[in-house]
Parts: structure tokens; sequence; C-alpha cells
């Protein structure tokens, strides 16, 4: 089964925010990058599934700077065969990130295109489907569950209080969420091994979407909270402040 | 063009809180377009009846998709039928709930129409008829305006952001086209929970236990004080906990988790790493408890309470049990 897995390098989650002096982008100065941390499920699925099989190729596309082939060999590391950068500057509506990669994929040979669930810097949880409707292809989203049989799959994916159970037949995309398997380390075999593998780029430009973003603020700072006291004899205050100055209760 | 189209879910055959939240931010758009809010409902038999309450939220037209084979939720049939009708009317803005269907469906829908989509939208206004949405990035640390410069703008709404309105239109329902033909994925099962319980991710009041609870055999007291704040609440848990398997993952609050935004949200035994605070900074009023009063998630609290969860939990309960029941 051959595997292309789409993945973003996002600024780690512990890091500081500062909006730079344009006002739309981040300050990039003392940003730690990292491989979006739900991708990484998505790795690990296409990785397993090919050592399992001892047969197929897992290919990584990144759609970001240059910087972005940090990622890619990162997942290199990890065990994918071969990389994709498709170089370009900026951060961009999901919309036409989504069809510079159904342009990249199509005409590919593959049998399932796996995406993390969602990217944690614009948390947008749009990609992975416009991928599959640009492609016209199957599409399950949020998974935690895949069970692949003869080229059916059967996919298990999370909803408020439950799970859906979703059929399709591959080619198909799937987007992955925690609980569907425990990524890996890069070892460091893999880590030398990577840099002997394929890593192509080629630059993109992408068309503006109707979504402009005007501005990016910090959020206004919390109003200060206060320590109603301590122990049970400060529930009477606490009950008091959560009806009268909170109102909800 | 000034109607705004809004994304009903029905779930057990009723249009619920997501539904209604919609149709009021819809309606508040379509008033400052000087158009009207309409409502799009897609589903098994039932649906329609269910549709129909919408006409007292606000609703002008309401417009159904039903058919045998969608008793469960098929995303593709729905993105399809919603796709033609946004086509065939004239619509500035379709907005979606940001809830597990309306995150699924939203992107399929857009990518159909070749439309951005702007998702967990917590604000929205029109001036000279432009739309203008703001949204939480970076895990709430940026807030983020966005302007779309042609329509239909494509939305998905945060829940809790907006109010429903009780507005008697007396609107009616009218059939839409659904074609079981359209779906590449089938939905063949869903699995319940056991709980009969509103979900983390929607709820008004979330109670969340941290590793200050020091087990699973705990969860009672949280239970209980769920319990004590009435239907709208649900429980939900730091990460530790759902690693440690304490809890489902399903009631994860944070980076990994759900992000939510209730109207208010207790803090108990949680210590506030930063993965967490993601997920809940938004909430309105913050409450915590807990032992230590050094704990990071006291810098966020609105109130805050120092000490033994295990002593405060049973008495806060019953306090606030006996204040809702006066009120």
């Amino acid at each position: 089964m051959n595997t292309i897995v789409c993945i973003k390098r996002v600024p780690d989650s512990a890091t500081r925010v500062m909006i730079a002096s344009d006002g739309t982008s981040l300050d990039p100065a003392g940003v730690k990058y990292i491989v979006n941390p739900y991708d990484e499920f998505a790795l690990e699925e296409a990785i397993r599934r090919k050592e399992e099989a001892g047969a197929g190729t897992v290919t990584v596309i990144a759609l970001g700077p240059a910087a972005a082939a940090e990622s890619l060999r990162q997942a290199l590391a990890m065990g994918a065969d071969a990389g994709v950068l498709l170089r370009c500057e900026g951060s961009h509506d999901s919309l036409v990130v989504a069809r510079a990669l159904a342009d990249e994929i199509r005409g590919r040979e593959f049998d399932l295109v796996l995406f993390g669930k969602q990217a944690i810097d614009d948390d947008n949880m749009q990609v992975p489907q416009m991928v599959a409707e640009f492609l016209e292809l199957p599409c399950a989203t949020v998974v935690v569950g895949l069970e692949i049989d003869d080229g059916q799959a059967t996919a298990k994916r999370e909803v408020e209080g439950g799970h859906e159970v979703l059929e399709f037949a591959l080619p198909a995309v799937v987007s992955t969420q925690k609980g569907l398997n425990e990524p890996r380390y890069p070892s460091l075999k893999g880590i030398m091994a990577a840099k002997k593998k394929p890593l192509e780029e080629k630059d993109v430009s992408l068309q503006a979407s109707n979504i402009e973003l005007v501005s990016l603020e910090e959020p206004p700072a919390p109003a200060a909270g206060r320590i109603v006291g301590e122990g049970v004899e400060a529930i009477p205050d606490l009950v008091r402040a959560l009806r009268e100055e909170a109102g909800v209760l | 063009m000034a109607n705004v189209l809004g994304y009903a879910e029905i779930r057990d055959g009723e249009a619920g809180k997501a539904a209604r939240e919609v149709l009021g931010a819809a309606h508040g758009l379509a008033a400052a377009l000087g158009g009207e809010a309409h409502a799009v409902v897609v589903g098994g038999p039932g649906v329609r009846e269910g549709a129909a309450s919408l006409s007292g939220f606000a609703a002008a037209r309401i417009f159904v998709g039903q058919d045998a084979s969608l008793q469960l939720q098929q995303p593709d049939v729905a993105a399809a039928a919603i796709a033609r009708l946004v086509e065939s009317g004239d619509y500035a803005a379709v907005l979606f709930p940001a809830t597990a269907q309306g995150k699924d469906l939203g992107p399929r829908v857009a990518a159909r129409l070749g439309r951005g989509l702007a998702t967990e939208i917590t604000s929205l206004e029109a001036s000279g008829g432009t739309i203008v949405a703001r949204r939480p990035m970076y895990a709430g640390k940026a807030i983020a305006t966005l302007r779309f410069s042609d329509g239909p703008a494509l939305m998905s709404i945060r829940a809790n952001g907006f109010a429903p309105v009780e507005l008697d239109t007396g609107g009616a329902v009218e059939d839409i086209e659904v074609n079981a033909a359209d779906a590449r994925v089938r939905v063949t099962g869903l699995e319940q929970g056991d709980r009969d319980q509103v979900d983390v991710g929607e709820a008004n009041i979330v109670v969340s236990g941290g590793r200050g609870m020091q087990g699973p055999e705990h969860w009672h007291l949280l239970e209980a004080l769920v319990a004590a704040l009435g239907d709208e609440a649900a429980l939900g848990a730091s990460r530790a906990v759902v690693d440690a398997g304490w809890r489902p993952h399903g009631e994860q609050v944070g980076q990994t988790g759900k992000t939510v935004s209730p109207n208010l949200y207790f803090a108990v035994g949680v210590s506030g790493a930063i993965q967490h605070l993601a997920g809940m900074r938004t909430a309105k009023v913050i409450v915590a408890i807990n032992r230590d009063a050094d704990a990071p998630i006291f810098g966020v609290a609105d109130y805050g309470l120092v000490g033994d969860v295990f002593e405060v939990l049973p008495p806060l309960a019953a306090a606030i049990r006996e204040a809702r029941g006066e009120g």
C-alpha cells in the first residue's frame, strides 16, 4: 500500500506568541517549531502499515517555508521514504493550501492520504476534507481506529459522546486523532538514514482566497482574579460571588 | 444578496442548542445585512418535525432534505445538498456549528463552493455589507480578525459564542432534494457512550478534574458537583488524568483534547499547564480549586479557593444545589 502523509510545521504549543510588526503574523524570533502533533499520528499509521505489510511506500508532503524541510527530515527519520516540500512564504487560507496539496497529490499513485485532524496554529480542521473534495475521494475525519482489508476501510471517528463507524473504499483521505496509535521517536539509525533519503523541493505560488486576515492581536488580559478564601469556610463566599457578581449560578 | 443560511444540526430528532445558536447568529447577521435567517436540515425520517421547531428560533424559511437513507449522518450527501441550496439561493453567508458534525461538513461544502471557511468564530459583524468575523488562533493566544472579500461568507461558530433568539417567524418547512448516490463514505454505526450527558465541548458549565483528584475512584465527587449544577453541566479532564487512563479521551480539555468556552468552568485539582489553559482560557468565568496556592491555574481563575478538594467538594455541591434551588 502506498501512503501519502501531509504534515505542517507549526510553533510549539509552549511558545509565547508575539505578534509581528505587520500586525498579521507571528514574530518568528525565539519561536520553536515542531511537526504538528496530530500529524505524528498520521505518520506513525503510515509507517506502521508499511512495516506490517513489508511493502509499499510512505511519501510525506509539506507546504511551507524553506525551513519546513526540517519537518520533512524528521518524518523521514521516523521511517517515511521520500519527502516533497511545496515551498511558499506566509500563512494561507486552508482552501488555497488544500488546492495546492490536491494538485501535488493528483497524478501520484496512492491508496491512502493521511493528515493530522488539525494544525495547532490555526486550528482550522479543514484541509483534509477540502483535499478529499478536490480529489473526489472518500474522507473520514478525526479517526481513532482504522481497519483496512482488501481495499475496503472501516474507520471509527470521534464525535460528541461517542464514535461514528464509517465504511469506504480506497483510495481515500483520512485525518487522524490522538488514540489511533502511539507515535514513535526517530531512532539514531533512522536519523542517519534520513539524510540519504530523497527530498524534493519546489516553489508553489498560491492565489488569495476570499478570506483576508485583517489583523492578529493579543487577547485582552484576563481581569485579575481573586482568591475567595481557604477551605470549607470559603464556600459561602464563593457561591455568593458566582451568583451575585458573576451571575452564572 | 443578504440572507444568511444556518446549518441546523439535528440530534436525536431534535434541533438542540447547536442548531439554535447557529440560527441566533444567522439572525443577528441577517438583521445587520437587511435579510432573513434561513435554516437547512438534512436527516432521516422524522427530521422534518424536528426542524419545524426552528421557526420559533428566527428561521424565516426551513429547508429540509429528508431521506430514509439518512438515519445516520451521511456527510457527503449533506454537503452536496447544502452546496446545491447555497448555489441556487442568494446567500451572503452560511453558518455551521463548530461541532464534530459541523467541522466535518463545513469544509466539504466550502470546497464544493470554492470558498474559504472561517472556523470557530466568536464574534461577527457586518458594516456596509462587508462581513467581518473574529476568532481565536494559536490556542487562544491571539485573536484574528477576518474579512470576507466576496460571498458567500462561510463560517463555523463556536459553542456558547452566540445566543439563541426566541422569535416566532411562522416560517414554513420546504423540501430540498437529497441524493443518496452522493455518498463516498457510508456511516454505518453510531456508538454512544453509556452516559446521558451533554458533551464537554458544548456544555454551558464544565467541571474538570486534574491529578489533584488522586485517582478515578474519587470522580463521584465531581459527578456530584456536575449533578448539582444541572443538565447543562458536563465533566472534563486534564491531559494527565486522561494519559493515566483515569478518564476517557473524549473528556480531555486542552491542546490535544477539546477547546471549550462555557459560561462557567471549574478546574478542580488541575495545576494549569499551558496545554490545559489552551483549551479553556476563553471560558467566561473560571473557578479554581486547588490545595497549592501557587498553582498556575489561579493566574487565570476569576475565583480561587485554596483547599483540599476532598473536603471542599461535598459541601460545595450541597451549597450550589441549595443556591440553585432558591433561584
